[in-house]
């Protein structure tokens, strides 16, 4: 792959799915912990409703699918705050929605084509400078976001009582941990598509889990996982001629596996 | 000495049904204050509304005299909630990180200000007695030494008053014991306000200066040596409610 890597296709693809998969790690260590893994499957499907009404409108998909996923991340917060629902079910109701009207948009603009698959199953290789650009930025922000609000989310997290006596506004919180996540879902669509990317926010969060005795030390491991899960999946991709997202989520879950596997050596040593 | 915490005629409940109705109770500065009752009493939604988590139908609050809604000042108040030691075990967090959630500074976590951070946080585990563990994990702490982690996680702001709610939930007798030497330190010797809500009124026998007694009403509020001349501890004990301990 080094060789490969003075053509332009794979250093966007490179450089788009690094910061983007880091994004997604970061924030899948918060979601995990908080028991908001799925949060990044329903949004995902939300998502697909933004690129077909982007498809539908005429409009850059990808705007579309980032309105419609923000949106619809802070009406799940409202479901449950205003309708007392469980998460998994406000996100069951407006994920099941998102999938019907995107399905409902891409038929009535008869475009179940070429640009749809590309959104569903990903194709980060055929990455645009463009949007390489704007992954870069967006997840750039998002990691930025999360870092200044580090220690307020990781209390949030661990006691959220605990941290409102300390005057952690966590209803603002939430809504800003929401919308991140909702942008990031959108960013990872080109890398992994729609249909996988929740991947990139739970199993690296998840290998980061394994071995961890420290917060900082887990958001640390999943990000290193979800870089050599990358950039190995590519190169997998691009040797066995295999699409990428596919490679990029097997190679990201042999890694939790392995993770894991050394984990319960260590419990049974330890016993 | 100056009330640190006010609450006027406090009502609050759930779907119509009352938890406290029309409480009245002020905690000044030095006091040790015991909130005692039976289950269902009322205890911890008292707590929890004095810290502005809960928001009352009626009545107000004011914290060292500001009204709750103006009070900004969080860092002064220190709270340890009832299910402190219930925490998921495998969360990969380091008695240091807990102790340093507090803080809720990224200066003081990640930035600049980070080893005045590191040394507030060793400050507040060396008061409780748990600095060598300051690398382990929570989850492998037994429950009264990370009931002590959570203590020093309320101390690491230097907080005037501090809140605890059933601290000493499934922790053993001798364990107990030393934690409430502790509290009575960090009361007499520190000048910490402390209040402490609890099921066992053998506690305030031995450690608190003041006494509310709650049953949705105020029943009892006062000196703790007035009240163990009262009808309310007479008929508390001839009920056997010292030897109550329970699990939430």
């Amino acid at each position: 792959m080094a060789g490969l890597l003075h053509y332009g296709f794979l250093q966007r693809a490179v450089l788009a799915g690094v910061f983007v998969a880091v994004a997604c790690a970061v924030l899948g260590v918060f979601l995990i912990l908080r028991k908001d893994a799925m949060i990044g499957h329903g949004l995902s499907h939300i998502a697909f409703a933004g690129v077909a009404l982007g498809l539908f409108l005429n409009v850059l998909p990808l705007a579309a699918a980032l309105a419609v996923s923000v949106a619809a991340a802070l009406g799940i917060l409202r479901l449950k705050d205003r309708a007392g629902l469980h998460g998994d079910t406000a996100i069951g109701i407006l994920s099941s929605l998102g999938l019907a009207v995107g399905i409902l948009l891409a038929t009535l603009a008869r475009s179940f084509n070429v640009d749809l698959m590309a959104y569903l199953f990903g194709d980060v290789l055929a990455i645009q400078p463009a949007e390489v650009w704007l992954s870069i930025g967006l997840a750039a922000a998002v990691l930025l976001v999360v870092f200044l609000n580090y220690a307020k989310l990781l209390f949030m997290t661990f006691d959220r009582e605990s941290a409102r006596v300390s005057g952690v506004k966590a209803g603002r919180l939430d809504a800003v941990l929401m919308a991140l996540t909702a942008v990031t879902i959108v960013l990872g669509m080109k890398v992994a598509g729609i249909l996988l990317v929740a991947a990139l926010i739970v199993i690296p969060a998840a290998a980061g889990l394994q071995l961890a005795s420290s917060f900082r030390m887990a958001v640390l491991i999943a990000g290193a996982v979800a870089v050599v899960s990358v950039v190995a999946g590519l190169a997998v991709s691009l040797e066995l001629d295999i699409p990428a997202s596919a490679a990029i989520v097997i190679f990201c879950f042999f890694v939790f596996a392995g993770l894991a596997g050394v984990k319960r050596k260590r419990l049974v040593k330890t016993r | 000495m100056s009330d640190l915490i006010k609450a006027n005629g406090l009502t609050f409940g759930y779907d119509g049904s009352p938890i406290l109705v029309d409480v009245s109770l002020s905690i000044r500065s030095g006091d040790f204050l015991a909130i005692i009752g039976p289950n269902g009493s009322g205890k911890t939604t008292l707590v929890k509304v004095l810290l502005g988590l809960l928001r009352p139908q009626a009545g107000r609050v004011e914290i060292m005299g500001k009204p709750i809604e103006e009070f900004t000042e969080w860092r002064k108040l220190g709270y340890v909630p009832q299910k402190a030691t219930h925490i998921d075990p495998l969360f990969p967090a380091s008695v240091e990180e807990v102790v340093g959630m507090a803080l809720v500074s990224n200066r003081q976590i990640l930035g600049a200000g980070r080893g005045r951070g590191s040394a507030a946080v060793l400050r507040a585990l060396r008061e409780v007695g748990m600095e060598t563990y300051r690398g382990w994990q929570i989850g492998r702490l037994s429950g009264g030494q990370q009931q002590r982690v959570f203590i020093a996680r309320a101390l690491v702001t230097g907080p005037r008053v501090l809140f605890l709610d059933e601290p000493t939930t499934g922790v053993d007798a001798e364990t107990q014991g030393h934690f409430y030497d502790m509290l009575d330190h960090l009361n007499q010797d520190e000048g910490i306000t402390i209040v402490l809500v609890t099921h066992d009124i053998g506690i305030v026998n031995r450690h608190v200066t003041q006494v509310a007694c709650l049953n949705q009403r105020m029943v009892y509020h006062g000196s703790h040596q007035e009240f163990c001349r009262s009808d309310v501890f007479r008929d508390m004990v001839s009920r056997g409610d010292h030897l109550i301990s329970h699990e939430h």
